[in-house]
């Protein structure tokens, strides 16, 4: 049904962050599904290695969840935790120490809102807890808006990593903004990874064509219809827009050119 | 000077009886909680069915990044813990 991984490695530069090599150019979240059983089925269909997870209380009487950590094996997957609902570098940084503290890596998505409404980044806040946290010697993946100052200056504090926005967290509008992702990714040194508003596949085969290492996404696949089916779509789609990217589209025309010979026709 | 009371004798008439409380208030994940003065934190969280590899304390505002520590950490009366976990989340 698609491109085998080992033909994708032959198309295909190798996908580093931090020195650390990565399989899959998709990243997904682990929030918002029916189930436990579905988010499984559809990170494995996703082929993804990395997965974001949120660090939060835990629920003292143990009447809800019981944390992800029972179902999601982390020898298996890259457990990648985010500080999603941190409204202040402060907050993001202690957030960003705990998920430390739980032992897997040193690695964070960090995302300080800055706006309830829009859950837009506060980008000012995210580049002073991306210099905090890169001196203690965390890999910040740093989400942030689609703006290269914004993003470079998080590349000068440290992050191993610059994550902008296709669109809102959780809208589905796909990428609003080609222009300004292809100028973040033309002046950027360290890779590019575009975090959230993926909608379909379409949107996630956009992104991979402006050049980008990379894509995360969460709501597009568990807010689905069928998540495991929209999985699979999005792996393909991250190929085949990376694959697209790689080779070179054809130049844009506002007038028709001819596939077929103009010569040889008959009775001229 | 074998006249004088033993010294156990002595204290016990002299100093006033200290009621060591049993229980100690605390709050936990942003609740009360009351539990039994002298508790460890490995035992306060096996007493919650919680494995310690699973989640992360936040104690007094400190992260506690060494396990191997909790039984030695004893809770006293006005602590604060914060117990975490990963939940699922973009």
């Amino acid at each position: 049904m698609t491109a085998t991984p080992d033909l994708l490695a032959t198309l295909d530069t190798p996908f580093i962050i931090g020195e650390r090599e990565f399989r899959s150019r998709l990243m997904v979240g682990t929030g918002k599904y029916a189930s436990n059983a579905q988010m499984i089925a559809a990170i494995e269909a996703s082929g993804a290695e990395v997965v974001t997870v949120s660090v939060r209380r835990v629920d003292l009487d143990r009447s809800k969840d019981e944390g992800i950590l029972h179902h999601l094996d982390p020898q298996r997957f890259m457990l990648l935790a985010n500080t999603a609902g941190c409204f202040s570098a402060d907050d993001t940084i202690r957030y960003a120490r705990l998920a430390r503290a739980a032992g897997f890596n040193e690695w964070v998505k960090l995302e300080v809102i800055g706006d309830q409404q829009t859950l837009l980044p506060d980008a000012a806040a995210t580049i002073e807890a991306t210099r905090v946290l890169a001196a203690e010697g965390f890999k910040v993946m740093a989400y942030t808006n689609d703006d290269l100052i914004s993003a470079l200056r998080l590349e000068d504090a440290g992050a191993v990593c610059v994550m902008p926005l296709a669109s809102p967290i959780g809208s589905g509008l796909g990428m609003l903004n080609e222009f300004a992702i292809r100028t973040i990714k033309h002046r950027l040194g360290v890779p590019v990874i575009v975090d959230a508003g993926v909608g379909t596949a379409s949107d996630a085969a956009i992104v991979m064509e402006q050049g980008v290492d990379g894509v995360l996404m969460n709501t597009g696949i568990a807010a689905a219809t069928d998540p495991v089916r929209m999985a699979t779509a999005m792996r393909l789609a991250v190929d085949a827009g990376r694959l697209a990217y790689l080779a070179g589209r054809m130049p844009k025309r506002e007038v028709a050119v001819p596939s077929s010979p103009t010569t040889g026709m008959l009775d001229r | 000077m074998p006249n004088e009371p033993p010294a156990t004798i002595f204290r016990r008439m002299t100093t006033p009886l200290v009621h060591e409380p049993s229980t100690i208030a605390l709050t936990v994940n942003g609740d009360k909680r009351t539990i039994a003065a002298g508790t460890s934190l490995s035992a306060y969280l096996a007493s919650l069915k919680l494995d310690p590899r699973l989640v992360v304390i936040e104690h007094n505002r400190e992260i506690l990044r060494d396990r191997d520590a909790y039984p030695s950490i004893v809770l006293g009366a006005g602590d604060n813990l914060e117990i975490v976990h990963f939940v699922g989340g973009g």
